[in-house]
């Protein structure tokens, strides 16, 4: 399990970086997803370009109505922000459940951004947000939403010499709750299904609701059927009941080794409806 | 006291048998100072990587290796066809098996190969990195061919034959029938009926297989590093198949990472590596990384069972019948065969109950996937669970408790010496103390209460019971008799040095259970010393007495007891030296913390380190006509009965989410009866690591394959094994019916937990699961199925 021969550079700006991703290059960030293939040979690029002596994508901060993270920023850094925790709290519950320790020591938002697991937490969580990722290219930055991010299993609207920088998020206001449900086989494992909610309140009464579902299609699914009947309606058992029957048409989920479409389905209507009497009891 | 002088190791003075003492072996370990394979580094030394077979199935029409001979570092390019010349094939059958069948293996694929992951083509290179980068290079012509993977279909008319020779692809099958099985299933008051499938799995060795060949054409000498578990089985498996003389094979092995079983097979890799060292006169290492290890390493357990069970309206078991069939591979694993877990099925099924009529078809077919064969608890998880799912369903059925249900039938403690309907004899075994202990250790009645209380708030708990015996220290009934080169015996030497410290050398093996710990603690009592003067040495064919090894839980039970007998002889020659040093009677004196002292008032007369000094530097002062030795070995092999049973009962408390299908373990426990406790704490670990490795069956692992044939999960994050978050808290409690073939009294602790987890987990789930209608009766319980049982998912 030795990778295939690579050449290796350390930039210390975007700029650098920017500038080495011509060809067969790959970025390694934290290197959990990526190490791991390149050691299983299901990647061999020429050369890798190693970020992490790049200062200014660490660092998590918060501008007016908005929560900047840095593409470097370490799953373990969101886990024990208070910045995080206050603003953005649906981080900060979702990152516990990213791998273990050792795992989230390494491992970058960034990173998890970019690779677009189906079924990991960030990617959910930022397009429950409603968030943006600033990409960094030869012509210069741009920013581009979540839900115009995220085109497919592992496929994002990243192109060919691109890299994230940052990932913002609206800080979290206070008519807004947030909760997430997940169901994974062994603590830290990629779940099985999962929701990440965000649920803006009027009273008692659903102003908007964004449900992300983790591992029920190619990209994080934003269930609008799901948030559409919960709107202008209390959380109660006949809305929760609304909105896991808009699920059938609103995830698409497929089999994989742990359990088959139907059963990601019905596993993401009981996430669904913890969640929801959660945020209910809050 | 001087008249009734010790005569066995529990009437010692300075006892260290039942002793918590902490391993002899453990500060090295957890300072980083041990030894694996790995750590070794010979001079001149290259390493291997092997080309695998991508298919489950097919035929090699060409190998081109040019470009890997020319790749940068490489030093040599093997096929299967070159290996070949070198050796002789094995044949993977015991004779004792009658019937089994399997075709001769070489240590790679020739013409064609049969499971995916089967070595192809060894690549030598100065780095394992640049013998990697050579094995993308070879170039392979395949022709892919049908394959005979699902085992259920394997024995159908239009299954592709693995062998074609034998005309289909049956290995071996065992019928037994006792009594009138047919009679008492029309008597019965009740008759259940189950299927059952357990998943194929392995065992995940945190160290992987590893092994150094160095071969020496000087003197035509092999030496062989590696991590086993009998080095002296692989030493005569290397003479043989190499043509060498086995006083010129050596086979070391130092510290082993965890080996479950795993590390005791003929491995077509590993022989292929002491084939390449002799091409290449220099020595070659190969160590599978986690990828390899999963799909060459063997496996184990895959069994589809049909089974019922007929009772009478008391809850008396009358009869159980089943049929078996289990999946292999395409060979027979050698030289310990794949037959031996469904004959341990077919044997231990039923084993702790009275019951009178017995039928089962055992069926062993082959398949294009991995070898299957021997993992800890062989055959244990599956008759165990087979049985107990059997015997919770009858309570079921009779509407009788599932502890009423099995005091009725359990084999009463004062039957013994006696025998299975299936013929194991058994010893001494203590099914009912053992019961009754475990319900003094569970709140039963509190469970129950509780169970019924949570219910009614949509929480579905449940309790499950199993009652178990495990097959342990085996005579050479168990593979000797089958024509296989594995010892039952084994030998442990004992030597005082000069400065009255003793070494003691064994062929028994460590690899982390132990075993080291309890010959120390047993040699210690019996001469009278203290363990910090004691050392050990293991592993190693040059230096140790001859013996099989540690696994079948016979380490403790075997290799303890000729440590025992070393021990007093060794001591019997040191009192006899100190007799004459004193001009004291040898019977007058006794050795106790490191001393010759009075037998009678323990005061001491001499120390160990001066009667070391005398002997070994001023044997002037001794009479002219007296030779001191201060040497003993002693070997031991079981005699009275052909395996030291031994028995426990589980009891697993778990919570179903009904939602989402998770079993959330809440509570375990433990009785087991292993004879006499050496080190309490060792045998309490052991139980509770086997536990782990039974809820690894019973909840996560299974290798999965599609339909070609190709494994879909073979690594770590998709193949689960269990981990510390899900585990319980396990609790462990001993009752002893010492071991009447030995003067220790132990029997083997080491597979029990294992063989019972799955079992008392299965149970715990359908008991939770009852007031819903539903039932399982497969393993791994993953949340799917758990689903599908309550028919929340298609």
């Amino acid at each position: 399990m030795k990778p295939a021969p690579f050449n290796y550079a350390k930039p210390s700006s975007v700029d650098e970086a920017i500038a080495l991703l011509g060809g067969d290059a790959t970025l390694l960030a934290g290197g959990q997803s990526l190490v791991a293939t390149l050691n299983m040979r299901l990647s061999a690029p020429e050369l890798l370009v190693d970020i992490n002596g790049i200062e200014e994508l660490s660092g998590i901060s918060v501008d007016g109505g908005t929560v900047r993270i840095g593409a470097l920023t370490r799953h373990r850094e969101l886990e024990r922000s208070e910045v995080i925790a206050a603003q953005a709290p649906l981080i900060a519950e979702a990152v516990p459940l990213i791998a273990h320790p050792a795992i989230r020591n390494r491992g970058t938002i960034g990173g998890s951004i970019a690779f677009a697991d189906p079924a990991a937490e960030l990617p959910a969580c930022l397009l429950a947000l409603d968030g943006t990722v600033e990409i960094a290219g030869s012509g210069g930055r741009r920013k581009v939403s979540a839900g115009e991010f995220f085109r497919g299993v592992y496929d994002t609207a990243l192109e060919d010499g691109e890299m994230i920088t940052a990932i913002e998020v609206p800080a979290a206001a206070g008519n807004q709750r947030f909760a997430v449900e997940e169901v994974a086989r062994r603590h830290g494992d990629y779940g099985m299904a999962g929701v990440m909610a965000s649920v803006t309140l009027n009273g008692a009464t659903v102003e908007a609701a964004r449900l992300v579902y983790l591992a029920a299609g190619g990209t994080p699914m934003l269930a609008e059927g799901a948030g559409a009947a919960l709107a202008g309606n209390a959380i109660d058992e006949a809305s929760i009941g609304a909105a896991q029957s808009a699920l059938k048409d609103d995830l698409d989920p497929f089999d994989d080794m742990n359990s088959t479409a139907a059963t990601k389905l019905h596993l993401a209507r009981v996430m669904t409806e913890r969640a929801l009497k959660r945020i209910a009891g809050a | 006291m001087a008249d009734s002088p010790v005569v066995t190791v529990h009437d010692r003075p300075n006892s260290y048998i039942g002793r918590s003492v902490p391993r002899p072996n453990v500060q090295r370990l957890l300072h980083g100072r041990g030894t694996f394979t790995d750590d070794i580094k010979l001079p001149r030394m290259v390493h291997a990587a092997y080309l695998r077979s991508p298919f489950a199935h097919a035929d090699i029409k060409s190998i081109n290796v040019d470009a890997a001979k020319a790749a940068p570092g490489v030093v040599g390019v093997f096929t299967g066809k070159e290996i070949a010349e070198l050796c002789e094939p094995w044949v993977g059958v015991l004779s004792h098996l009658e019937g089994m069948r399997s075709p001769p293996q070489y240590p790679m694929a020739i013409d064609r190969a049969r499971w995916q992951g089967e070595p192809v083509v060894a690549v030598v290179a100065e780095t394992r990195a640049q013998a990697e980068d050579a094995v993308e290079l070879v170039d392979v012509d395949w022709a892919e061919l049908p394959a005979a993977c699902d085992m259920s279909a394997a024995l159908d008319a239009d299954a592709p034959v693995i062998h074609e020779e034998y005309g289909n692809n049956l290995c071996w099958e065992r019928i037994v029938d006792e009594g009138d099985v047919d009679a008492a299933f029309d008597q019965a008051a009740v008759v259940v009926e189950d299927e059952f499938t357990f998943g194929r799995h392995t065992g995940v060795t945190l160290e992987p297989r590893s092994i150094i060949s160095s071969w020496d054409p000087s003197e035509e000498e092999l030496t062989v590093y590696m991590s086993t578990q009998g080095p002296h089985m692989l030493q005569a498996i290397f003479a043989k198949h190499f043509g060498l003389d086995e006083h010129r094979v050596r086979v070391i092995c130092k510290d082993v990472g965890g080996a479950f079983g795993i590390k005791v097979h003929t491995y077509g890799d590993e022989i292929a590596t002491a084939a390449l060292t002799m091409l290449l006169k220099r020595p070659v290492k190969f160590i599978p990384d986690r990828m390899e290890s999963f799909t060459a390493d063997i496996h184990a357990r895959h069994h589809t069972i049909k089974a019922r069970m007929a009772v009478a309206g008391d809850g008396k078991i009358l009869a159980i019948d089943f049929d078996d069939l289990t999946g292999i591979g395409p060979y027979s694993m050698y030289p310990r065969s794949s037959g031996i877990e469904i004959n341990q099925v077919l044997n231990l099924t039923g084993g702790p109950y009275t019951i009178e009529n017995y039928r089962a078809r055992g069926r062993v077919v082959f398949q294009n996937k991995p070898l299957m064969c021997q993992y800890r608890a062989v055959g244990h998880p599956i008759a165990t669970a087979m049985q107990e799912a059997l015997v919770d369903h009858a309570a079921q059925a009779l509407g009788m408790d599932v502890v009423e249900i099995r005091a009725r039938n359990l084999v009463p403690d004062d039957a013994y010496p006696t025998k299975s309907i299936t013929g194991m004899p058994f010893d001494k075994l203590s099914h009912h103390a053992a019961k009754d202990k475990l319900l003094g250790m569970v709140d039963y009645a509190g469970l129950r209460a509780d169970q019924e209380t949570a219910r009614e708030s949509g929480i579905y708990r449940g309790i499950g019971f199993a009652c178990m015996i495990e097959v342990t220290s085996p005579s050479p009934m168990f593979y000797g008799v089958g024509g296989a080169p594995i010892s039952a015996q084994d030998g442990v030497t004992l030597r005082l040095d000069a400065k009255g410290n003793l070494i003691v050398a064994s062929g028994v093996t460590e690899q982390g259970q132990g075993a080291e710990a309890v010959l120390s603690q047993v040699a210690a009592t019996a001469v009278g010393v203290t363990p910090d003067k004691i050392k050990i040495i293991t592993g190693d064919t040059e230096i140790t007495p001859y013996g099989g090894g540690t696994w079948a839980s016979r380490g403790t039970g075997i290799a303890g007891e000729a440590a025992a007998q070393a021990g007093h002889a060794l001591r019997d020659q040191i009192l006899e030296v100190a007799g004459i040093m004193l001009q004291s009677e040898p019977r007058k004196l006794d050795i106790r913390d490191n001393a010759v002292v009075d037998a009678d008032t323990g005061n001491e007369r001499i120390s160990l380190a001066e009667v070391g000094r005398v002997v070994y530097y001023r044997a002037d002062t001794m009479p002219k006509d007296y030779q001191s030795e201060l040497i003993a070995t002693r070997h031991h092999v079981p005699k009275k009965f052909p395996f030291a049973f031994t028995n426990g009962i589980h009891c697993s408390h778990v919570e179903v989410d009904v939602d989402t299908g998770m079993v959330k373990l809440l509570n375990y426990w433990v009785v087991e009866d292993c004879g006499t406790v050496i080190n309490p704490l060792l045998v309490e670990e052991q139980v509770r690591g086997g536990v782990i490795q039974g809820i690894g069956g019973a909840l996560y692992e299974e290798c999965l394959y599609s339909d070609e044939g190709q494994l879909l999960n073979g690594n770590l994050a998709d193949y689960l094994v269990p981990m510390a978050a899900e585990m319980p808290d396990i609790e462990v409690g001993h009752v002893t019916s010492p071991n009447s073939d030995s003067e220790l009294g132990a029997k083997g602790a080491g597979e029990g937990g294992t063989g019972g987890a799955p079992a008392a987990i299965l149970n715990a789930v359908n008991d939770a699961l009852l007031p819903l209608g539903a039932r399982l009766t497969v393993n791994p319980m993953t949340p799917e199925r758990v689903l599908r049982a309550l028919g929340k998912t298609e």
